[in-house]
């Protein structure tokens, strides 16, 4: 009997912790793998960081994790290109779509609208394992003959369709194009079943005017991911087509190693227009998730109802919108219709204001708040500066005549990582920080998160601040080194400090990996609302269990947002600074805020 | 040895952070505390260096305008990046002003409203009025952008007027050089395409084109005529390149299979850009900006503006496409 015993617990452990079907589990698979995956693209930054920051000098970190790729610790000029174009791919794609919208979207959705579990577990495990899949090919990619894939994340053929061109197009480039085929698969999968879920599942009571703004917001990524992710499908497939097949979607005109290439017909600029169909949306799949977090985080830390509920969905869904015409902005110096160039102009600075309008809601929702600064509090605040810092500079970028001179340049690498990469992965540890509680029953360490936070908000912006700087004076992204012009020789101590303050940020977030760990496993037990709380997941028990309510689901009876409410004498109405969602209304109380 | 001593190393640091984590903790539940509330003390911290922040940033900002102010780009050499250049300068005094602000606001409110038991937070949830100012105030500012913005990119991207006086210059882009063809005499470009490539004939130009003939090929640097209006063609026979000359601002693709152009009017010559930077060697740059390979960061040809005279008298110097 000890022999079926035995394999009864195996099949247990198997089906619980890697097949699971359970979202709770699934979401920390996605955390995991996404922080994994992240790790490794902060490591490929700080490596070419060393090379830009001091260029031609050995460095035994350069040696120890490049090998091959770098004789005796001086990295080669194209496997610098490799570097760049996988930290970039493994950062937007990887950590920030998957890891952000995966563990969140995945732990939050249930929990937050009352239901039981997602509306296909089973979609939702394979989801994570085509993720997994993708993860695993991407990895191999770093390691195959010629190196990964070099052509910048963007991938632009023809250098991306040409191995004769750069060593990274041949293996490497057809895995990366694999591997994000079935990526695209995974993130699909996960999509349609966050969205029938919110709009199927959600318990009694709670009204789409009742869902958490992290819902909405998830709800508008899922959408949009299923509305462009599909495009750059086409465009990955159809690349696969040029390279493999003979066909000539992308390429004509070509010399290239002393012979002329038989394709003809083709354009490259219909590979951009297909990749930033995708492209621009993405960086809203990436940041929208990040902006719910943080309603959720600054409304429930300040104790007061967010500022302006209807406005802040508004927004989003204008963003959203707004998102999906406004490609075009990548490519004013593609040599496109200067008439196209006029239109996503004028598309992409409309952004700026439903964008204006979420800023302005976050700080009017601190102004006579009550505010813990709780480390998910600090990150949150730290969102929103990087989403102004960052958000500014668009408006430089976006206006067709300004941005042919600042085009590719670091001014753009500064922008997109401030508004981008920094809001979004801000995004991500506030939410770590706030519903650690809620993924493993115990609570992270407050003065580990402080240190965490203080340095890294210090160090992002001595990274990625004096980027513009480079950009106004005319440096190229993507170059090896700008040793090659006289013109960038007093550039240099820029980028000498730049480098430091990434090597600082780096070693930073070794606090995050320790304090994760060590409060996973041994930090203390958390109570079952420690942040006084009102939505719902708050009211589910500590322990994890199928289902995630035993007995009934609880029924909903008033908006997210009730926190400080007082009634006509000025005092609380529940007694306490916060009141769940599912205390029924009094006789003379209003919902949504009224 | 010296990675085994590493990794000794990092354990030892690992297990006594476990440790002393651990024992923080016991004492602080000893003294009755629920250990991962904010205390007070630390919420009192947190707020301060919120203002702290604030202020610091501010004053980084300040100190790399003060430090690399000087490094930026030279007043523009070119007519239209006076325009653009002005409208930069727009954009600026609207994004600093909004920067700073609600920067203030931001960190302003998160030192002041730290948590305060003996306080209630104001039950303050939506304002149509509020809502309805922040929305309009940016669209006002906006439009004002984009239409400075769109007269701007019009003027910009008007091309030459072929009836009046001007040079047409073909720029050819492969990895990882640049070549350039003038029109010569006849104002036309000969036909070329990839097909033709073939020995010296490294740009691909038909040689049985008429426009052809008076072609002049040049490389390594280019010569431009100081106040004369120039429409570049652009090509590229292997990658997509790009043709970035930051001080006349202007930048264009080059892409293969596709012809692609730009036009400016030079307005400094060199020798002046050298009294204006103050720097004896300087010279105008074309630079590749578009990933193209391994070799991307060191593709470049030197642009010299001179007068019209020196223009045409190093032009007649070079050799015409059918003498070669």
């Amino acid at each position: 009997m000890s022999a079926t015993h035995h394999h009864h617990e195996e099949q247990d452990f198997l089906f619980k912790y890697i097949f699971s079907q359970d979202h709770k589990m699934i979401s920390k698979q996605f955390l995991i793998t996404g922080f994994l995956m992240g790790f490794i693209g902060m490591v490929m930054s700080t490596l070419f960081r060393l090379q830009l920051g001091f260029p031609g000098e050995s460095f035994w970190a350069i040696d120890f994790f490049l090998g091959s790729w770098a004789e005796n610790g001086v990295m080669a000029p194209d496997k610098y290109l490799a570097l760049v174009t996988m930290h970039g791919t493994i950062m937007v794609f990887f950590l920030l779509t998957a890891g952000l919208s995966g563990t969140f979207s995945n732990l939050l959705i249930p929990l937050q609208i009352g239901a039981r579990d997602m509306a296909s577990g089973f979609l939702n495990m394979l989801s994570y394992w085509f993720f997994f899949v993708s993860t695993i090919i991407m990895l191999i990619s770093l390691g195959v003959e010629g190196g990964s894939a070099s052509a910048g994340w963007t991938i632009y053929p023809p250098l991306s369709a040409l191995p004769q061109a750069i060593p990274g197009s041949g293996l490497g480039m057809t895995l990366w194009l694999v591997a994000m085929a079935i990526f695209i698969a995974s993130s699909l999968l996960g999509s349609l079943n966050y969205i029938v879920t919110i709009l199927n599942l959600r318990t009694k009571g709670m009204t789409m005017t009742r869902l958490p703004l992290t819902i909405w917001a998830f709800l508008v990524t899922a959408i949009l991911g299923v509305l462009s992710f599909p495009v750059l499908l086409s465009a990955a497939l159809l690349l696969i087509f040029d390279r493999s097949f003979g066909t000539s979607f992308y390429l004509s005109d070509i010399y290239i190693g002393g012979q002329v290439l038989e394709h003809s017909g083709g354009s490259p600029i219909l590979f951009e227009h297909l990749f930033w169909f995708l492209g621009h949306p993405e960086v809203y799949i990436v940041l929208l998730p990040a902006l719910g977090i943080t309603s959720e985080i600054v409304s429930t830390m300040s104790r007061k109802p967010i500022f302006g509920y209807r406005a802040m969905v508004t927004s989003i869904l204008a963003i959203a919108f707004l998102s999906v015409i406004v490609w075009g902005h990548h490519m004013f110096v593609t040599g496109m219709n200067p008439f196209l160039g006029a239109v996503f102009t004028f598309t992409t600075l409309l952004i700026a204001i439903p964008s204006a309008v979420k800023v302005f809601n976050y700080i009017t929702t601190l102004w006579k708040g009550n505010i813990i600064f709780s480390p998910a509090m600090l990150f949150s605040i730290g969102l929103v500066s990087t989403f102004i810092s960052g958000g500014v500079t668009g408006l430089i970028l976006g206006d067709s005549a300004l941005d042919i001179n600042i085009h590719d340049t670091y001014f753009v690498v500064g922008h997109f990582h401030i508004v981008m990469g920094l809001s979004a992965i801000f995004g991500m540890f506030a939410g770590v920080y706030h519903w650690f509680p809620k993924m493993f029953g115990r609570m992270m360490n407050n003065t580990i998160g402080f240190f965490h936070f203080w340095i890294t908000i210090v160090c992002a912006y001595g990274v990625f601040f004096p980027m513009h700087f480079l950009g106004l004076a005319g440096v190229p992204r993507r170059y090896y080194t700008n040793s090659e012009f006289p013109l960038f020789d007093n550039m240099l101590d820029i980028n000498e400090l730049v480098t430091w303050f990434a090597i600082v940020a780096a070693f930073a977030q070794l606090l995050f990996v320790f304090n994760f760990f060590y409060s996973a496993l041994r930090g203390p037990r958390s109570s079952q609302n420690p942040w006084r709380a009102n939505s719902l997941e708050w009211t589910a028990p500590v322990e994890h269990i199928h289902g995630n309510w035993p007995g009934e689901i609880p029924e909903v009876h008033r908006w997210a947002y009730d926190y400080s409410k007082v009634d006509e004498n000025g005092e609380y109405v529940s007694g306490e600074d916060f009141i769940s969602q599912v205390v029924p209304l009094g006789p003379n109380e209003k919902d949504g805020g009224h | 040895m010296v990675a085994l001593v590493a990794i000794v190393a990092v354990l030892l640091i690992v297990i006594s952070a476990v440790q002393t984590l651990k024992i923080a903790e016991l004492w602080a539940i000893n003294k009755g505390k629920v250990i991962y509330e904010v205390t007070k003390k630390q919420n009192k911290t947190q707020a301060l260096l919120m203002l702290v922040f604030l202020v610091a940033y501010f004053a980084f900002f300040a100190w790399q305008v003060w430090k690399w102010g000087d490094l930026m780009l030279p007043v523009s050499a070119s007519e239209h990046g006076v325009v653009t250049d002005r409208l930069l300068n727009i954009t600026y005094a609207f994004i600093i002003p909004v920067f700073v602000i609600t920067h203030i606001f931001l960190f302003w409110f998160a030192y002041k409203y730290a948590y305060n038991p003996n306080r209630k937070a104001v039950f303050f949830s939506h304002s149509n009025k509020l809502e309805l100012i922040w929305t309009i105030i940016p669209s006002i500012a906006l439009t004002v952008l984009i239409l400075f913005g769109l007269s701007s990119w019009n003027e910009i991207m008007t091309p030459v007027d072929s009836e009046k006086e001007h040079v047409l210059i073909e720029i050819q882009a492969q990895q990882f050089s640049w070549n350039a063809r003038y029109a010569g005499t006849d104002e036309k470009l000969g036909r070329a395409g990839v097909e033709f490539i073939e020995g010296v004939n490294a740009m691909g130009i038909d040689i049985k084109d008429e426009n052809s003939k008076d072609d002049k090929i040049v490389r390594g640097e280019i010569h431009l005529p100081v106040g004369v209006p120039v429409q570049f063609v652009f090509r590229s026979i292997d990658v997509i390149h790009s043709a970035y000359m930051p001080h006349f601002r202007a930048q264009m693709n080059c892409v293969p299979g596709v012809k692609t152009q730009f036009n400016f009017v030079p307005s400094i010559t060199t020798e002046d850009m050298k009294k204006i930077t103050n720097n004896e060697d300087f010279n105008y740059i074309l630079l590749c900006n578009k990933i193209c390979g391994a070799a991307h960061y060191n593709m470049q040809m030197d642009i010299i503006v001179e007068s019209k005279e020196d223009y045409e008298k190093w032009l007649a110097e070079q050799k015409q496409f059918a003498e070669n």
